[in-house]
């Protein structure tokens, strides 16, 4: 027997980057800096190691989710333009690599977490992990309009895990956290609905856009910056803001709330006159709107030790 | 007659492996490094306790 006849060629097997594509590296790094200023808000010190392995299993744990995503929406990622090229649809990954990939690390993170921290902190990141793959992914996503309003709970979760993984309790702080990215997610996600015009009508996945129209989902975002607006610059009076936050947070709501304004003023025609230019522009600024406010909480977490973060 | 390796497949195959290989030591690496951390913490407490029993 040769060594061709037992060796089963397949001329699309997968790298090892293909595999790091199916846990969202993009989506990653949002959950790591926002977990990481969870922890570092956290008032109680954390030795180095635990800290960076807490930080890094509660990556693996959103990584192990990206990777189940992709397996449930391989069908709807093989539509979209935006999706076409992941591991699954471009045939690069087989789905059952990526439900296997998805389960063990989830079952790895969660556990070795738990051994790093302490338990409470890894019935979370199950919890979030469980709360993304099933209560978003296979349920809210295809059925109802509110899929983004509830499921963007899952992105808000890791701050309040990092915060969780250092004291192994809860308090107000890592809920306003929670609270601010429960609230940017969907402005910042019905921003790109608009100008990723067909995606979501092809795939038919229920999106503001799909089921109740364009014009009610600009209306929708200014509301929800507003409110975002709101929640953000009254955290500054709280233990997790401080002067460099509410001055971070007042001139990021201004612009963004002037963003949403100007969204909310355009009819479709002026729009796709200058190809969704306020609408891309918006959602970039989201990006940044949300990096600024955690950097500012960062910010005022480390000066503390030096009397200089917080209100003194 | 030997077979070389010169097919793009084998290459990737190569990357997969080292991938793994290498995370596998990481992971090893920081299971050590988590066990001496937790260790050196109990030895810290355990004195503590100890005295507070005396």
């Amino acid at each position: 027997m040769s060594d061709v006849s037992i060796t089963s060629i397949r001329e699309d097997d997968a790298g090892f980057g293909d595999y790091f594509a199916l846990l969202k590296p993009r989506v990653m790094s949002l959950v790591v800096f926002t977990a990481l200023v969870g922890l570092m808000a956290a008032p109680v010190p954390v030795h180095p190691l635990i800290g960076f392995c807490a930080i890094l299993f509660i990556a693996i744990g959103g990584g192990a989710s990206g990777a189940l995503n992709m397996w449930w929406d391989a069908d709807i990622d093989r539509i979209m333009t935006r999706t076409r090229k992941r591991p699954i649809p471009s045939g690069r990954v087989q789905p059952g690599e990526a439900l296997s990939l998805g389960l063990g690390l989830a079952g790895l993170s969660v556990v070795m977490l738990a051994l790093a921290t302490n338990w409470f902190a890894g019935a979370f990141l199950a919890f979030t992990i469980f709360f993304y793959v099933v209560i978003y992914s296979m349920w809210l996503k295809r059925s109802t309009p509110q899929n983004i309003v509830i499921g963007g709970a899952a992105g808000a979760f890791p701050p309040v895990i990092g915060w969780v993984a250092a004291t192994g309790g809860m308090a107000v702080e890592p809920w306003l956290m929670f609270a601010l990215i429960f609230m940017w997610t969907p402005p910042h996600f019905w921003a790109l609905a608009l100008f990723m015009r067909s995606d979501y009508d092809d795939a038919g996945v229920p999106m503001l856009t799909v089921t109740h129209g364009r014009r009610a989902t600009r209306v929708h975002i200014l509301v929800y910056t507003v409110l975002l607006a709101a929640l953000a610059l009254g955290a500054a009076f709280s233990g997790i803001g401080g002067p460099i936050y509410l001055c971070v947070s007042a001139v990021m709501n201004l612009l963004f709330l002037h963003g949403a304004w100007r969204i909310w003023q355009r009819s479709e025609p002026g729009a796709e006159a200058d190809n969704f230019h306020c609408e891309k522009r918006f959602f970039r600024l989201s990006l940044l709107y949300l990096f600024l406010h955690f950097g500012a909480i960062l910010a005022e977490a480390l000066l503390r030790p030096w009397g200089l973060g917080g209100w003194g | 007659m030997s077979l070389k390796a010169t097919h793009d497949l084998h290459r990737r195959r190569f990357g997969r492996n080292l991938g793994v290989g290498l995370a596998l030591a990481a992971f090893i690496v920081l299971v050590f490094g988590l066990t001496i951390v937790k260790m050196s913490n109990a030895d810290r407490v355990m004195p503590a306790a100890t005295e507070a029993a005396d």
